[in-house]
């Protein structure tokens, strides 16, 4: 037992102490991404001291960019199982490997997801109010705090998966699978969960018609279906590049094939939703059209959605035709994919619900410096932790930093960047 | 130090490099500790800072009431420290046999703005950016359609021909979508009708912002600030107490008024007469004879299921 606890702290000390070991080009990107940071915790210190008045939202339009990137990363995170999915269902042998790397990017995400909606609280010393037992946590009422449950629950399932394998395949050891296979199965569930529990955070509110739509939580899942794998594609080849672990074009390709089929069924529902909005006529199509056509002299959002629907447009057609089977093509249509996604998502979905407000009043959005400050910030330590996460698993996955080599020291074992 | 780990051939080199890795790791620390205190600096500035007291206060419901004293008195500490008045703060609990209505006669409303004013002032909200709990809509003869409204009117002379005023604030509603999406609780609705806030519980994410149907609630996007001889004594602690930084707040039909058998200011203040308020549960309040007798009266968004208590009628 002593000798089990001690192994284990053994493998935590020499997964960090690599963390802070690699070449050049690994110190540069994590010296930039740590400026980020420090950039986004010195805009939150402002923005604690003074308050929510250093962003751009007001009364009117209550929520902006914290929640629209909130709910863009709920859906990468979520996107995990795409990759789960065919390794433990359909038993995809390309990919089997490859979930784990899936799955820290899902806990990347989740830690993401919390620190937005940490920094939306406009009183965040408050926060133990939300724990339940020592809170008063309204539960099952608000949606809210479904959320709260379900993202943690989620962080926890995949840290203990991830954590569970990794520290297996350090051991040299076969993981049993009773202890992991039942949560693999729970986490593909919990995924779809997480994503459907928060768009029924918009979709329940009755007083705000955009949102108050059936077909939110499936265009959810779509998009998310689609923007998620296809960073997996993009963080993949990076992996494949900067390490010389083995990822094959094949297993690309079949990530391929997932946000080919999402990204249609994406593309049909924003159509059924476009239809619905426009052809009926009704009072309640105020905010759609001051989305998609500007409404009053007002029309901020625009040149946005046009954007995001163009760059979607353009990533169906390409993933449709063969060109995309190469990479350099497919990483195109990804990154089309993905910012079309996160400008539909996040300002395409959050803002519009507030414009006009529920009593026809015009006031539109901007993200304030201070408050994109902060979400640069955020978005550099989830980039930090995912990369610390594969450079602690990836030298695991292949075998060079084990416990077999333990007496030898903070590196791995010969093949690993000089530094 | 570590002299077992001698496979790496640390017994030769081993003190210079321990001594070169340990200035640079010292290094990079001391930096990073520096980037990082640098970066924190603004929280210098905090003036407000929660004190244990104030951080470990209880739920409304789970105070007892000598705690609830104890809370009262601390307010009122606080309130006198910054304002140089001492308050006259009390816990006022709703009435038995009484539930609250209010209807607002839209055939007299001039859109004279008188409530919206009067309101601020006995609420004790932030003038400074300036929150207002009512909102006084323009809207062109015969629509109802919001999207028509005109918010920021401003004639010589109203009324205005042509158009007819309606002002909006809480409808204080039997089905209230704030209170239901609030996720710890800190929005609730008393047995008399009002839905409160206790602005010591509230996490401020603004769910409940997001779900009111009628743009009721509103946010302490920074520290409100009320000048020193414009604060109002009379308070209430789920009514009109000075609040902090980061919380809702919304009308609470003047708690510190009705609660103790008084009217609201924005009735009191109306020079046409078009606000009514009582007990709906008295068969003789006004506000019972306007509902039993009105053939017309509506309830805003009646759709919306939400079950406003408040009503708009006409003269017919």
């Amino acid at each position: 037992m002593i000798q089990g606890v001690r192994n284990y702290l053994v493998f935590l000390f020499r997964c960090g102490r690599i963390a802070f070991v690699g070449d050049w080009r690994y110190y540069a990107w994590m010296g930039i991404l740590t400026v980020l940071i420090l950039l986004g915790i010195n805009a939150y210190a402002k923005q604690f001291v003074h308050g929510l008045i250093t962003t751009g939202m007001s009364d009117q339009v209550s929520w902006g960019v914290y929640i629209s990137n909130f709910t863009f990363l709920v859906g990468v995170a979520a996107a995990a199982v795409m990759l789960v999915i065919p390794v433990y269902i359909y038993n995809n042998e390309e990919l089997h490997d490859l979930v784990i790397f899936g799955e820290l990017l899902a806990v990347a995400a989740i830690l993401m997801c919390l620190a937005f909606v940490t920094v939306d609280l406009g009183r965040p010393d408050r926060f133990w109010h939300l724990i339940p037992g020592i809170g008063q946590f309204n539960f099952p009422a608000s949606m809210l705090s479904w959320d709260v449950l379900v993202l943690n629950g989620y962080l926890l399932l995949n840290v203990h998966i991830c954590g569970y394998l990794i520290y297996c395949r350090y051991k040299g050891e076969k993981p049993a699978k009773w202890f992991y296979i039942p949560f693999v199965f729970v986490a593909i569930f919990w995924a779809v969960s997480i994503h459907t529990v928060t768009a029924f955070l918009y979709v329940g509110l009755g007083g705000r018609p955009f949102w108050n739509s059936a077909i939110v939580g499936p265009r959810f899942l779509a998009s998310a279906f689609t923007a998620g794998p296809a960073l997996i594609i993009l963080a993949l080849q990076i992996i494949r590049r900067v390490t010389d672990y083995r990822i094959t074009d094949k297993a690309l390709l079949t990530l391929r094939s997932i946000v080919q089929v999402s990204m249609l069924i994406n593309v049909f529902l924003l159509a059924n939703e476009i239809f619905k909005e426009f052809y009926s006529g009704n009072l309640h199509v105020a905010s759609s059209k001051y989305l998609f056509l500007g409404l009053h002299g007002h029309h901020a959002l625009v040149p946005w959605i046009w954007t995001a629907i163009t760059f979607n447009m353009i990533a169906m057609v390409l993933l449709i035709l063969p060109v995309s089977r190469s990479l350099r093509w497919l990483n195109l249509t990804c990154v089309l994919a993905i910012v079309g996604i996160w400008i539909e998502k996040g300002m395409g979905l959050v803002i519009p619900g507030f414009i006009p407000t529920p009593l026809g009043e015009m006031v539109e959005y901007s993200p304030s410096l201070n408050e994109t400050l902060i979400c640069t910030g955020i978005w550099a330590f989830g980039l930090l932790c995912y990369t610390i996460f594969l450079r602690m698993s990836v030298p695991i996955l292949q075998g060079r930093l084990s416990k077999a080599n333990e007496s030898q020291g903070p590196g791995e074992a010969p093949g690993a960047p000089a530094h | 130090m570590n002299s077992s780990n001698s496979a790496s051939g640390a017994v030769q080199t081993g003190d210079g490099m321990n001594r070169r890795s340990f200035l640079r790791a010292s290094a990079v620390l001391t930096t990073g500790l520096a980037a990082l205190a640098a970066s924190l600096k603004p929280l210098m500035e905090l003036e407000d800072f929660p004190t244990a007291e104030r951080f470990m206060q209880k739920y409304y419901t789970e105070l007892t009431p000598t705690e609830m004293d104890k809370v009262l008195k601390r307010i009122a500490d606080e309130t006198e420290a910054q304002y140089g008045k001492r308050p006259h703060v009390r816990d006022l609990k709703p009435m038995d046999g009484v539930e609250f209505a209010y209807c607002l006669n839209l055939t007299r409303c001039i859109g004279c703005r008188k409530c919206v004013h009067a309101c601020v002032k006995e609420n004790n909200q932030s003038r400074n950016p300036e929150i207002q709990y009512i909102r006084v809509l323009r809207l062109p003869h015969g629509s109802m359609d919001m999207e028509k409204a005109e918010h920021h009117y401003n004639p010589e002379k109203v009324p205005e021909p042509g158009f007819f005023n309606m002002p909006v604030q809480c409808q204080q509603c039997k089905n209230p979508p704030c209170v239901k999406v609030c996720p710890v609780h800190a929005t609730w609705t008393d047995t008399d009708g009002i839905t409160v806030i206790d602005y010591d519980w509230c996490i401020g994410c603004r769910y409940c912002e997001a779900a009111c149907p009628y743009w009721a609630r509103r946010f302490n996007f920074t520290k409100p600030f009320i000048p020193k001889d414009k604060l109002n004594p009379e308070m209430a602690y789920l009514g009109n107490r000075p609040r902090r930084q980061g919380v809702m707040e919304k009308c609470h039909f003047c708690i510190q008024r009705t609660r103790d058998g008084r009217y609201p200011a924005c009735l009191e203040v109306c020079p046409v007469g078009a606000r009514k308020f009582g007990n709906v549960l008295d068969p003789s309040s006004e506000v019972g004879t306007i509902l039993r007798t009105k053939r017309v009266f509506i309830q805003l968004k009646e759709e919306l299921g939400t079950s406003p208590r408040f009503f708009y009628y006409f003269d017919v």
